[in-house]
């Protein structure tokens, strides 16, 4: 091992992500891609931190994780010490040790030579050491909240990340959380949206299984803003707070897009993750087996798509992105530490697809009510409006079209029922500590943020429990006083 | 008579002064009248001491002391009719009174009362004649009244002048009584001695007074002086001598001293003085500067029975507590008295008399000079400089110079001097003291020694040690970045990049007590320590328990507790407090968790201040302060102001001086804390919490290279090496103050506090400075409930709070260079984006929600209408004001280096060099018109690369006296960064290290900056000389004082300025912000009327156009950006500088690193253009067209009131806003300066030798010299190093040969080409940062003197920075000889202490004695060193890295050459003697090297390559 103590490992050892199981054998399988760092390795890793006196990736990171100060500990090799300090900030670790994005590298000061702290990777081996400290312990036990504040009845509506990390901050500090969830199972797109081989769900099962310890109650298949209806929960609940996501899908509205054959991402993922769960589908199975395979859309649910369909044994995939190809280095209109706009590529891009940017769709192509081709068109950004090129109009013969286009906001129900004031794009709108317009009701997550990452998620549902806290503590200073001018 | 009253932010108790001092008295002769005439000459020699100020012909202050002229006296007595008796049978009490008539009656009466009173009889008045018109306006404009009273003697003759003591004191406490006290002072009242004193040119000091030129007044000894003070408001009463010395200095421990002689006031007692005691109260009479106060306690002490040199070596002793060859007796007895009175501390040459011996003393340090002339025909003169009395050669007897802590006595009367040796004997040997203090002096056992602790490593569980981190406060930070290194590695943590987190008072988080003060720190009128290096006059000892009587002598005064320094752990406690031979008492210092809070807290202060009071009453000597017992209910007091209540309350019942004080905190925790809790008066500190902590932190070897310790071993070590850091954190915290005992600094309160209120510093810290008010206690209760309450509140396993002080953290302490405002100030110059430049400058400058500077707070107001922008001037003019920050090459990169200038000169702002030298080659312009060239050249402490060519190619010069992050410190690069291109340009060797020394060796005092001023203004005649200054309360008046010294700028730097490396407590807790500093610096300067002499101009975290605005309405010219332009050029703030890791290529000199840099000009410029721009549009706001408008308008300025915290609203500003009407004068910089006096020996040195400098053909000069022609010859080396650059000329080009007493500096930066030969002998300064010319001194040739070599021949601080050159003098040095010398060759017959010291290149050849502590801090060159026995030059060395060795073969013909050529060019006798006998001679010489520079060189000659450790942790 180098010198763990050199000031300047950040230049003599080089960065070092996570292995990545080989092409031929992973896509095959539904198992995670990626596999831990051995902790020797990491704790190198740890070394090329620098300590900075404006660490960038504190504030890079949504839920501003602590990053030098476990680092440092695991360059020293306290891991437990240095789970603890990652725990303090991030309830979920073990999900974004394997499903963000990492701003937090984005941010590093590292990254200005592109070559940031492997944040990721320790992080995630810190989760996956923080996981077997839950399985010891099994549960926090809820120390039950200051004598002089009584338990709160609260609860939250949807079980995505946002939903349960506002949860689980509930339940520490003593209050009465129920957790309302619309599916089968509980998780959000967490459960159905995210691929097994990126975040395998037992992982997920098990946090969900330790939150149930701390005392959150969860019932699943319950849809809150049908039954119960907004009013009922007020009536229930002291506070009741809006995690469902932004899950109104942005709908194709161009000729073909109603033939068979044009699926919505979201359909596509969660049929794949059920039958990784081991359901039966029942009804029509959305296959890509054998199949010509079109996605539009470049984000990370169209990555999704590519990596699902190549081990359903697509004859072929094609990625298509509207906006121009990003650049391979930041361009200087992005500098650092901004989030650099280049050119990403998941592991999915690595199993065999195609593709291709500055693309429209024009129409979709049928042939007996199936999609045959997509009728397409290369396009120019010009002061921020698209413009077709002349002549470039071709099309792409293909079986299968997954819409992976992103989200259009929240669906309209309980917003609608509460009568919840909304911002322009749709969002439910909230102070900083969550509070809707209307009294008790908070919202957080997507729901008010907007369609985004699952760091976010948790960052948003911690802000908002704290939000809710101040307010349970408010109302009790309140109650403390009252008795005393009687 | 006295001072003006404090206004605005001038205080008079800042006032500083130094001087010109000296004495001349006969040894056979029958007193003589000149006497009198060589007391004025030496007045008129030494007048460029002195100081004038706005008018020039007000003198600073000159006096002169003799012994009653009795024949004179007789005879114009006689002639009012009054007979006097015989000499000695009648005093004169020599008078100054008030100009109004009644009053002077009235003043008359009194002292004729207290005559009477003490039963003496009045004989008559005299009126002293006085020559008023040769006053300047403002002398004239205060001058007393002259009268001297004869008071006949009707006692026993013994007791007679004590009795003129008591009548003295008496009349001065009736005059004050009556109040006609303001303007009344006695400048003597003796039977033996006179002062005739005043605000007359010391050169017409005799004009003044026409007594003074009576043939019929006949003195056997003259005592004068000189002053130079740092203000103009000088009065007649300051001038010195007072009634018993004089003294060139200042006490830093001054407020130590005087708040403990008040508290010694209770318990004094004295048969001699019997009933009378009452009149002597405050002995100190308040308002007095140090020298007054000093004398106050010395007439004291004297008139109480005591010797003067017995009360001399008491109140100022010399270092012995590190002096382990000292006579026992000695020590002892400076051990007992150490018991009895702390240490006046202070860079001293006092000179004082009792009218039949008159002596002198250094200083422990001998930082004043003192020079010693003895002639055949029995003549003493002693003084600052030599050739002040003019004496024939062959009359010398004998030349010396005065050592750091030695006296010199002349008894006129038995006709002969007294050594040290003799002086010190007898008085040593009249009590007992050895005894007294064996049988009486407790020490504990323990403390030294690091074994028996106890078997468990804490005294608290684990919860509890949690839940008390929280209750005192302690974040995750603080463990991570304090506690833990001072555990790993037993140094002070290190840290860069300055401060931009709140002030205590504007942070939301509940704040420490002690976060509120800030340390105080010399700069210019005293100088700052080197607690390394020069570590033998510095002592942490401690002394605890009762004193008693100080006019009596008894041994039960030496039971005292004795600690060898004051850290205690918690068994050290425990043993104290279990001894049997020390009563110890421990009071709670808690206070309840529930009810008013500033109401609870009063009352058990008070209760406090009772029980302690109870306690002594009791019998206890020692208090121990203890919050240990916090509980839900019972919070802790902030250990601070428990210990100032519990100080305050003793001193005020006069018990203090009974008992010691131990405060037991869990509070305390790094260096400044402890320093706070010595500095209010605690004798020891147990930071019991701390060391848990520690222990914790390190057990089971957890710390980086503890590993494989065991738990108990790991924890030991953590323990000694945290009490280690604490200690030399304590001594550097002491010498920054240029105080070198911990017991002259216990107490000394050398503090000042923002952001609490005036209330509490009346109570609490009375005499500490607090310029903005703030908390008073309710609000300090409030904060430390809140940790309290938030710490009982909290859950037991939530962590500690995050901290984010030291590193910003997103939930953390807010800091103003931040994720957002590093970004966006990158991208808007990078893209040139204004917008992104906007939300920059609204972060920095939207402060309301989280304040974090004092101009946070505040906002612009006009009620002038708006002026439209384009109207407004140019923001390419704006930017011409500007300067980027010192900040050498070597802290930072070549690159970054080279772009700050190229962008500064590109838009006629200036760079600033540093103090690292300058690349020769970047002082002519680039081919594509860029210049590398720095505008701005520093002169800082370790002079490096401060050669003549560097100074010549300046613009201006900055004489770095102090910087903001870390003031009154040193600093050092470690050898493996020094590499070839550092080395060349430092000219020093690559991979030794090099040590900036805390002091400018050529600075310790006002008069000496004066002096390298005019050195400076010397070589280099057309640039701007200024001064570098950091804020501190007083820094106006030091400001003044460079004004007076001619400087033509002073620069103001606040305290949160970047550095590369400083401790960070030094960064955290010393100076204070720019924006206090500056405002005091304008209004002092302007009520001087000195402002339009001077630009002001200011640094310290300047951001923004809104900052610049502040800057110039508060008055200041210029400003001065370093962190943000660096930030423009890729800084991201690592604040890892100190690890030469600078990712971005900046603070590195990593060529990987620098590959990193991708700054370029425009990145600078744009930024320094926004700034312009956001300047300009606050500028039309506000009505102003020009920034000359604006400055020194604080009008414009008014708080706002919606600023958070709430407490930040308790601010108050009246003083900083405070403005002089126009009558006071310009508020900038109006006059360009007035040109140099150019000197006729300038002149005609320039005539003599033009062919030379301008043809290079050979001329040769012949002049005499006197003692006030200084810096000869530096004029000339300027104006050779502009025409012909760093090689000047060839050797032997021009030749000077002088005569006579060469004045200060001579031969200062002497260039190649040049040859001076001075038959004489020369004072301070000598070859000053020589640069390749070649110096020799030698004595006139007189017959049958023999021991010539032993005389003194060159005064201090000779070839200080000297780079190149070669110098010989055939005779004695003073001390620090060729201190930081680094390239220059140098024979010389003997030195005084500190030799060679930080020398890092260069040879030096020492034919005779050494000093102590030489070669402290050497780490390159090489001394030979004549010793006959090695073993005693060992003991004279610093024995820090050096290496002793006889010489080789190689060394003994180096040795050869040194001599023949001394020979040659001195004719030294002594020398040819050594040649002579020259086998011999070998033998008898050591060679001193360090081991660095050998193992550097012996790696050179084995592998040429630069080393290529670069990167490995320092």
């Amino acid at each position: 091992m180098a010198d763990l103590r050199n000031p300047r490992a950040f230049v003599t050892v080089p960065r070092q992500k996570e292995h990545e199981r080989p092409v031929l054998e992973r896509v095959h399988d539904f198992r995670e891609v990626t596999t831990a760092l051995d902790d020797s390795s990491l704790r190198e890793q740890a070394s090329r931190c620098m300590d900075c006196g404006i660490p960038f990736c504190n504030q890079g990171c949504p839920l501003g994780n602590l990053i030098p100060e476990w680092n440092e500990l695991v360059r020293r090799g306290e891991l437990d010490l240095a789970a603890r300090r990652l725990v303090e900030t991030n309830n979920f670790p073990e999900l974004t040790g394997r499903v963000c994005p990492a701003p937090c590298e984005g941010s590093c000061v590292l990254s200005l030579e592109n070559a940031p702290v492997s944040i990721k990777a320790i992080e995630r081996m810190l989760g996956e050491r923080a996981r077997e400290a839950m399985r010891v312990d099994r549960a926090t036990p809820s120390p039950g909240p200051p004598c002089s504040v009584p338990v709160h009845r609260v609860v939250v509506v949807g079980s995505g990340p946002a939903g349960l990390a506002t949860a689980q901050q509930l339940a520490r500090s003593g209050h009465a959380v129920t957790v309302l969830e619309r599916d089968d199972r509980l998780g959000g797109l967490l459960r159905y949206g995210i691929p097994d081989f990126k975040l395998e769900k037992g992982v997920l099962d098990e946090r969900l299984a330790q939150l149930r310890m701390e005392g959150v109650v969860f019932e699943t298949g319950v849809d809150a803003g049908v039954d119960p209806t907004g009013s009922e929960l007020l009536a229930t609940f002291d506070t009741v707070v809006l995690a469902a996501g932004a899950r109104k899908a942005r709908a194709l509205d161009l000729p073909g897009a109603s033939l068979a054959g044009v699926e919505l991402a979201m359909d596509f993922l969660t049929q794949q993750n059920r039958r990784v769960a081991g359901d039966t589908i029942e009804g029509r199975a959305l296959l890509a087996t054998g199949k010509a395979v079109v996605v539009l859309g470049g984000g990370d649910t169209g990555a999704d798509c590519v990596g699902t369909a190549i081990r359903q044994g697509a004859k072929s995939v094609l990625q298509l992105e509207l906006m121009p190809r990003p650049p391979l280095v930041r361009a200087p209109s992005n500098p650092w530490p901004e989030w650099p706009l280049v050119l990403r590529s998941s592991t999915s891009h690595d199993e065999g697809c195609a593709r291709d940017w500055a693309v429209s769709t024009r129409a979709i192509i049928g042939d007996a009510g199936h999609v045959t081709a997509i009728a397409a068109v290369r396009v120019d950004l010009v002061s921020g409006a698209m413009r077709e090129l002349e002549g470039s109009r071709f099309s792409i013969p293909c079986d299968l079209v997954l819409l992976a286009m992103g989200f259009a906001g929240p669906e309209p129900g309980l917003i609608e029922q509460l009568g919840l004031e909304t911002d322009e794009r749709g969002n439910v709108r909230t102070t900083a500590a969550g509070e809707t317009s209307v009294s008790r009701v908070y919202a957080t997550g997507d729901m008010s943020r907007g369609q985004s990452l699952v760091v976010w998620a948790i960052a948003d549902g911690r802000r908002v429990a704290a939000g809710v806290l101040a307010s349970v503590s408010r109302a009790a200073v309140a109650r403390d006083i009252i008795p005393k001018r009687a | 008579m006295p001072l003006p009253g404090p206004v605005g932010l001038y205080d008079p108790s800042h006032e500083h002064d130094a001087c010109g001092t000296g004495f001349v008295a006969e040894l056979h002769r029958e007193p003589s009248h000149r006497i009198v005439e060589l007391g004025q000459q030496v007045l008129s020699r030494m007048s460029h001491r002195g100081a004038t100020g706005a008018d020039p012909l007000t003198g600073d202050g000159a006096g002169m002391l003799l012994q009653i002229p009795h024949a004179f006296y007789e005879r114009t007595m006689a002639r009012k009719g009054k007979e006097l008796p015989n000499a000695g049978d009648y005093g004169v009490a020599q008078a100054f009174l008030s100009r109004d008539a009644e009053r002077r009656a009235l003043q008359m009466r009194t002292l004729e009362d207290a005559v009477r009173y003490h039963n003496q009889k009045v004989i008559g008045w005299r009126d002293v004649p006085v020559r008023p018109e040769l006053l300047g306006p403002l002398g004239r404009k205060s001058q007393p009244v002259f009268r001297q009273l004869f008071i006949a003697r009707m006692c026993q003759a013994e007791v007679f002048e004590r009795t003129l003591f008591m009548i003295r004191k008496r009349a001065g406490r009736l005059a004050s009584g009556s109040g006609s006290g303001a303007d009344f002072y006695l400048a003597s009242c003796s039977s033996r001695t006179v002062v005739y004193k005043g605000l007359a040119l010391p050169e017409r000091l005799s004009d003044f007074y026409p007594d003074l030129l009576e043939d019929e007044v006949r003195t056997s000894l003259a005592l004068v002086h000189s002053r130079f003070s740092t203000n103009t408001f000088p009065t007649w009463e300051r001038a010195h001598p007072y009634r018993c010395l004089a003294h060139n200095g200042e006490i830093n421990t001054l407020r130590g001293n005087q708040t403990w002689m008040a508290a010694r006031e209770g318990l004094l007692a004295s048969d001699a003085f019997a009933e009378h005691l009452a009149d002597f109260t405050p002995i100190i009479r308040p308002g007095g500067s140090d020298s007054a106060s000093l004398d106050n306690v010395v007439d004291f002490l004297v008139a109480g029975g005591r010797s003067l040199p017995h009360v001399m070596m008491m109140l100022v002793p010399e270092a012995w507590s590190t002096q382990p060859d000292m006579d026992p007796d000695r020590r002892a007895f400076y051990e007992y008295h150490a018991g009895l009175v702390e240490p006046w501390d202070g860079p001293a040459a006092i000179l004082f008399t009792d009218g039949n011996q008159i002596g002198a003393m250094l200083d422990r340090n001998g930082l004043r000079p003192g020079k010693v002339v003895l002639t055949h025909d029995g003549l003493v003169v002693c003084a600052s400089e030599l050739g002040v009395v003019d004496v024939e050669p062959d009359n010398v007897k004998e030349k010396g110079r005065l050592a750091p802590g030695k006296m010199l006595l002349v008894d006129t009367k038995a006709g002969r001097i007294i050594s040290d040796e003799e002086v010190k004997r007898s008085v040593v040997q009249r009590q007992p003291y050895a005894e007294w203090v064996r049988a009486n002096k407790v020490e504990t056992t323990r403390q030294s020694r690091d074994t028996a602790r106890p078997a468990s490593l804490y005294s608290l569980t684990a919860d509890d040690r949690q839940r008390a981190a929280r209750v005192f406060g302690y974040t995750r930070e603080e463990l991570r970045v304090l506690l833990t290194p001072m555990a790993s590695t037993g140094e002070e943590p290190i840290g860069s990049m300055g401060t931009d987190a709140p002030l205590a008072i504007l942070s939301h988080r509940p704040q420490r007590l002690f976060r509120y003060f800030k340390q105080q720190f010399a700069q210019v009128t005293n100088p700052p320590i080197d607690p390394i290096r020069e570590a033998s006059v510095m002592s942490l000892v401690s002394s605890l328990g009762g004193e008693g009587n100080l006019l009596g002598e008894t041994p039960e005064q030496a039971r005292l507790l004795e600690l060898p320094h004051p850290i205690l752990t918690p068994s050290d406690l425990k043993e104290i407090q279990a001894s049997a031979r020390m009563n110890v008492v421990t009071l709670p210092i808690l206070f309840p968790a529930t009810g008013d809070a500033g109401a609870c807290l009063q009352t058990a202060l008070d209760a406090l201040g009772t029980s302690a009071a109870r306690a002594i009453d009791d019998g206890a000597s020692i208090l121990v302060l203890s919050d240990r017992g916090v509980s839900a209910t019972e919070v802790p007091i902030p250990s601070l102001l428990a210990l100032a209540a519990v100080q305050n309350a003793l001193i005020r019942g006069g018990r203090r001086m009974r008992t010691g004080l131990i405060v037991e905190s869990g509070e305390p925790r790094e260096v400044a804390d402890v320093a706070l809790l010595v500095g209010y008066g605690a004798g020891a500190v147990c930071p019991y919490l701390a060391l848990e902590l520690v222990r914790e932190l390190c057990a089971g070897g957890k710390l980086d290279g503890d590993e494989g310790i065991d738990s108990q071993a790991s924890a030991r070590l953590a323990e000694t090496r945290y009490i280690g850091a604490l200690k030399k954190g304590l001594l550097k915290v002491l010498s920054k103050m240029g105080i070198s005992t911990l017991s002259s600094y216990q107490g000394a309160q050398v503090f000042e506090a923002i952001g609490i209120g005036r209330g509490v510093v009346q109570r609490y810290f009375q005499g500490t400075t607090s310029r903005v008010g703030g908390l008073e206690l309710a609000g300090i209760a409030a904060e430390a409930r809140a940790s309290h309450g938030a710490a009982m509140s909290a859950a037991e396993d939530d962590e500690l709070a995050v901290g984010g002080v030291y590193a910003w953290r997103v939930a953390g302490e807010t800091h103003l260079w931040n994720p957002r405002t590093v970004a966006s100030l990158q991208k808007a110059v990078r893209l040139s984006d204004a917008a992104s430049y906007d939300d920059y400058a609204r972060a920095i400058n939207d402060q309301a929600a989280n304040p974090v500077t004092l101009r946070g707070l505040w906002e612009l107001t006009s009620e002038a209408a708006p002026v439209p922008l384009e109207e407004v001037e140019a923001a390419s003019a704006i930017v011409k004001r500007f300067s980027t920050g010192a900040m050498s090459f070597g802290s930072i990169s070549k690159e970054a280096h080279e772009n700050l200038a190229v962008a500064m000169n590109r838009i006629g702002g200036k760079s600033n060099s540093g103090e690292g030298g300058e690349d020769d080659a970047r002082f002519t312009r680039d081919a594509d018109g860029d210049s590398r060239r720095s505008a701005i050249k520093q002169v800082a402490s370790g002079r490096f690369g401060v050669t003549t060519h560097y100074l010549v190619n300046a613009d201006e010069i900055q004489i770095k006296v102090a910087q903001g992050a870390k003031p009154g410190e040193g600093g050092q690069i470690p050898g493996p960064k020094v590499d070839a291109a550092i080395a060349k340009v430092r000219h020093a060797t690559p991979g030794i290290t090099l040590i900036s020394p805390p002091p400018h060796h050529d600075i310790y005092s006002i008069e000496d900056l004066a002096q390298l001023i005019f050195d400076l203004r010397s070589v280099h005649p057309a640039a701007r000389i200024s001064v570098k200054l950091v804020s501190e309360s007083g820094v106006g008046t030091v400001a003044a004082g460079v004004a007076k010294a001619h400087a033509d700028g002073v620069h103001i730097a606040g305290h949160d300025g970047g550095t590369g490396a400083s401790p960070l407590s030094s960064i955290q807790h010393a100076g204070t912000p720019w924006e206090l500093g500056l405002a005091e610096a304008q209004q002092v300067l302007r009520i001087n009327g000195l402002r339009g002499r001077v630009t002001l101009s200011v640094d310290g975290q300047l951001k923004t156009g809104r900052d610049v605005a502040f800057a110039a309405l508060l008055g200041a010219d210029e400003f001065g950006f370093a962190t943000a332009p660096l930030v423009a050029s890729g800084c991201v703030m690592m604040r890892k500088c100190h690890l030469n890791t600078c990712p971005v290529g900046i603070a590195t000199q990593d060529p990987v690193l620098r590959a990193r840099f991708h700054g370029t000009p425009e990145h600078v410029i744009n930024y320094l253009f926004f700034v312009a721009e956001e300047l300009r549009a606050i500028m039309a706001s506000l009505g102003f067209r020009t920034v000359d408008e604006m400055i020194g308008r604080p009008e414009h300025i008014v708080p706002r009131r919606d600023v958070l915290p709430p407490k930040a609203r308790l601010l108050e500003w009246d003083d900083v806003f405070h403005a002089e009407s126009d009558a006071a004068g310009p508020r900038r910089r109006m006059r360009a300066r007035d040109a140099r006096d150019d000197s006729e020996l300038d002149d005609h040195v320039l005539d003599a030798t033009k062919v030379s400098v301008k043809y290079g053909e050979p001329s040769h000069v012949k002049v005499a010299l006197r003692n006030h022609d200084r810096a000869a010859f530096a004029r000339l080396a300027g104006e050779i190093a502009r025409r012909h650059g760093a090689a000047g000329l060839p050797e032997g080009t021009v030749t000077i040969e002088a005569t006579g007493t060469a004045g200060q500096s001579f031969g200062a930066f002497a260039v190649r080409g040049m040859l001076v030969v001075l038959e004489g002998d020369a004072n301070d300064y000598v070859g000053k940062g020589l640069s390749g010319g070649v110096l020799a001194i030698h004595p006139p040739a007189v017959a049958g003197s023999d021991a010539v070599h032993t005389n003194v021949i060159v005064g201090n601080t000779v070839l200080y920075g000297a780079t190149s050159g070669r110098a010989f003098f055939a005779g004695c040095a003073g001390e620090r000889f060729a201190v930081r010398n680094s390239g220059a060759i140098a024979v010389v017959e003997g030195v005084g202490d500190h030799g060679c010291e930080y020398m890092t290149g260069g040879t030096v050849l020492v034919l005779g004695m050494t000093g102590k502590n030489f070669g402290a801090g050497m780490s390159g060159g090489v001394a030979y060193v004549l010793d006959d026995e090695r073993a005693s030059l060992k003991d004279r060395c610093n024995a820090d890295g050096l290496v002793l060795s006889r010489l080789s073969d190689d060394d003994a013909d180096v040795v050869r050459g040194l001599l023949d050529e001394h020979i040659d060019l001195t004719r030294s006798d002594w020398a040819r003697q050594l040649r002579a006998a020259w086998p011999d001679t070998v033998k008898r010489l050591v060679k001193v090297t360090s081991l660095e520079y050998q193992r550097v060189t012996a790696a050179a000659r084995t592998t040429p390559s630069t080393p290529s450790s670069i990167g490995q942790r320092a």
